[in-house]
């Protein structure tokens, strides 16, 4: 047990910091999300950031990743919540399209996608959930029909980030109508820029649009986009997942660290003395702390095994319902002022911040969900269906 | 970085779950903690053989040499199995204070002293803000000193060999060792919720002891005590939520309603993950704290307040919960539940409470 950084961690750690310094461009510091001007700099960020190497910190060297081990990637990402610097615009492609490419994809596949997700060429987004599927994954509708040579694709998707910028969507749809619902499932790369293919941006709750609608009408993908095999997308699907949990942890805990770190200047200005909100404020310190050693718990589990347990899980559930709780503690604090919506200031992050956090809960596996998950696969009771 | 215990560390854990399973199940437990005594004297030379004592122990004093991580797997291990013992006295109390007495380290890794820590003062609100130290006076009396005053709320005090009291000398607020002889110290064990770590008043009238520390050394080892004792009840408090959500889980798998086991229904799994989650990050923070004093790292303070207001809350609200889970049955005497409930009650009333540790995180988080 050691809880400090090896020398070669140390100093990777070192040179990301001043690289970070020095490279974060002005309009992505402070960053809040890929809305407004931001996601202007998206692509030349992330292209910046996989030259000097740390885009696919832990991908095999072979489909030009570091090789590192997994604690690269979570120094890598407490540092980048440090400079408050935004992550690889292609987080969908880096997290789920490309590690489930490097296990499910034949090697022509893998030469024609992997490179472009590093450098940012080519953004990627899921399409995963329905109108009519949400938690309940298998009951997928989208047809993936065989049609001569190829498949064609019709139905929509939804909760989709990302697809009003992509490239490339990874896309889970239905080739057999009978047998087990999980059965007749089929996973294919589709190109965002195939004729069929709509994208309609969702406004949030917040304003903004971050995630949309995708519409695909008689869309013909090519039989070299097939991943796995016809009827056989539930296992590829399920290591997409899979690595949604990897070291995200970590990625939670760096955002929830700065949301804190905001907290604690904004109660030290405005209700330093108030025994209640020092209450408040303490217990998401400590709730943060818990929250970052079990990352580093989970950290050397998937070192030594090398797959991600359930306690990802934990850590999305925790992060998401703190996240709820400190943002709501801050328009609190703030008061009527929170309710003003413009300017840059204090009331405005917060407001911002109060109302997308709404989203924490559902977005990628509610918390009922993951309850399921806990009880079930952790602690083994019953199935609840 | 690697928060994961060594393959070593892991088989102690395994050796001390298998002996307290075999040596402590809950009905051997229960029949202690009605008994008079209150506990196994018999277990303590067993605890010294498997190493426990002298766990951080230099080896040249008889002790395994090893750190506060491996003490806090025994400490995890003893609250799973409700050891009732003085271990946590002894270990996490007394011996910083006995450190200062290589005789006294000796006897403790040899299993030949068990110890406590009398500090709060007689007539003292629990809780409240004031210093301790005001009531007992010791004397000098040629190379030795006399002890005069009262102690409360002394953990274990009917089970120990002997006391480290915190009490007013000619120089300030010292420590001193009483050792118990022909019945003195007058000792008069309380009738406490917790019959597995009872507490007890000690009354010195002008019995015998030696100076172990006199300020300011005093007031270090009290410091460094109190975050022994706070990560200590932190990873006993892991212990005991972890117990209490085993039992949940095994008793809604396997009791039925409806036609079906009870932990199918989502009110009931829910409450049991969210306990699960909780204890959890209780166990990251009492292992952070943990490595922390192991360390001497400069967080060890606020790591060892932090872990013991958490854990302490989550252990209360794992026992709640499986005793929901139990129905009728959670709430009976029968029913090992309310033992480990009660220990955990202790728990968070020890100290000082869940909102005074946070408060100190806030006077840390504030700068102030």
């Amino acid at each position: 047990m050691d809880l400090r950084d090896g020398p070669d961690e140390a100093a990777f750690r070192a040179s990301l910091r001043t690289w970070l310094d020095e490279n974060v461009p002005a309009g992505l510091r402070g960053f809040r999300g890929w809305t407004g001007p931001a996601l202007g700099l998206g692509r030349e960020w992330s292209g910046r950031l996989a030259q000097a190497g740390y885009a696919g910190l832990t991908w095999p060297k072979e489909y030009g990743g570091a090789g590192r081990p997994w604690r690269y990637q979570a120094v890598y990402l407490e540092e980048l919540a440090r400079a408050e610097a935004p992550q690889h615009l292609g987080v969908i492609g880096l997290g789920m399209a490309g590690p489930t490419i490097i296990a499910h994809g034949r090697p022509d596949q893998k030469a024609r996608y992997l490179a472009k997700i590093l450098s940012a060429d080519e953004i990627w987004c899921q399409g995963f959930s329905e109108p009519s599927s949400g938690s309940d994954l298998a009951s997928v509708r989208t047809r993936v029909d065989v049609v001569g040579d190829g498949f064609v694709v019709n139905g929509q998707k939804v909760w989709s980030s990302y697809a009003h910028i992509a490239d490339q969507c990874i896309l889970l749809g239905r080739s057999a109508a009978a047998g087990e619902p999980h059965e007749g499932l089929t996973y294919l790369i589709v190109d965002m820029k195939s004729p069929g293919v709509e994208v309609r941006p969702l406004r949030q709750m917040t304003g903004e649009a971050e995630f949309n609608e995708i519409f695909f009408s008689d869309v013909a993908v090519p039989k070299e986009n097939l991943l796995g095999e016809v009827g056989g997308g539930w296992r590829v699907a399920m290591t997409t997942l899979s690595h949604e949990r990897g070291t995200f942890g970590f990625a939670l805990a760096g955002a929830l660290d700065v949301a804190v770190r905001k907290l604690v200047a904004l109660a030290r200005e405005r209700a330093g003395s108030d025994p209640l909100v020092r209450d408040r404020v303490a217990r998401e310190w400590i709730d943060l702390q818990a929250l970052r050693y079990t990352n580093y718990r989970s950290l050397a589990r998937l070192e030594r095994t090398g797959a991600p347990g359930p306690e990802g899980s934990v850590a999305k559930l925790r992060w998401s319902e703190a996240n709820q709780r400190l943002t709501k503690l801050a328009i609190e604090i703030i008061g009527q002022e929170a309710q003003v919506a413009e300017g840059d200031g204090a009331p405005g992050y917060w407001r911002y911040q109060q109302l997308r956090s709404r989203g924490n809960t559902i977005e990628a596996g509610t918390s009922e969900i993951l309850r399921n998950i806990i009880a079930e696969r952790v602690l083994g009771l019953p199935r609840s269906r | 970085m690697d928060f994961s215990f060594s393959p070593e560390q892991d088989q102690l854990r395994a050796q001390a779950r298998s002996f307290l399973e075999k040596r402590f199940p809950a009905a051997r437990v229960a029949e202690l903690a009605t008994s008079d005594e209150g506990w196994d004297r018999a277990s303590w030379p067993e605890i010294a053989r498997l190493g426990w004592t002298g766990a951080s122990i230099s080896e040249a004093q008889g002790g395994a040499g090893l750190t506060f991580v491996e003490e806090a797997i025994v400490f995890e291990e003893l609250g799973r199995a409700l050891y009732p013992g003085p271990y946590f006295s002894t270990v996490a109390l007394a011996l910083p204070a006995l450190g200062c007495a290589a005789d006294l380290v000796a006897r403790v890794a040899a299993g030949a002293l068990t110890a406590t820590l009398a500090s709060h003062d007689a007539g003292r609100p629990s809780g409240s803000a004031s210093e301790n130290g005001a009531t007992v006076q010791a004397r000098r009396a040629g190379e030795r000193y006399v002890l005069r005053g009262e102690k409360d709320l002394v953990p274990d005090a009917g089970c120990v060999d002997a006391f480290v009291v915190q009490a007013r000398g000619p120089d300030g607020v010292g420590l001193y060792f009483a050792e118990r002889r022909d019945g003195r110290p007058r000792i008069s064990v309380l009738d406490t919720v917790d019959a597995t770590r009872r507490l007890g008043r000690v009354t010195f009238e002008d019995d015998e002891a030696r100076l172990l520390a006199a300020p300011p050394a005093a007031a270090e080892i009290l410091a460094r005590t109190r975050r022994r004792a706070l990560a200590a009840l932190a990873l006993e408090a892991v212990g005991i939520a972890s117990r209490a959500i085993a039992l949940g889980v095994e008793h809604a798998k396997t009791r039925q309603q409806f036609g079906r086991p009870i932990g199918a229904y989502q009110a009931v799994s829910h409450k049991l993950a969210d306990t699960y989650v909780e204890t959890e990050l209780a166990r990251s923070l009492a292992y952070w704290a943990a490595w922390c004093i192991a360390e001497d790292e400069g967080e060890a303070e606020l790591a060892a307040s932090a872990a013991k207001a958490y854990a302490a809350e989550a252990a209360v609200a794992a026992c709640e919960r499986a005793i929901q889970v139990h129905g009728g049955m959670g709430f009976t005497w029968e029913h090992p539940l309310h033992r480990f409930y009660k220990r955990a009650l202790w728990i968070e009333s020890f100290d000082r409470s869940a909102a005074a540790h946070r408060a100190e995180v806030a006077r840390m988080l504030f700068g102030d």
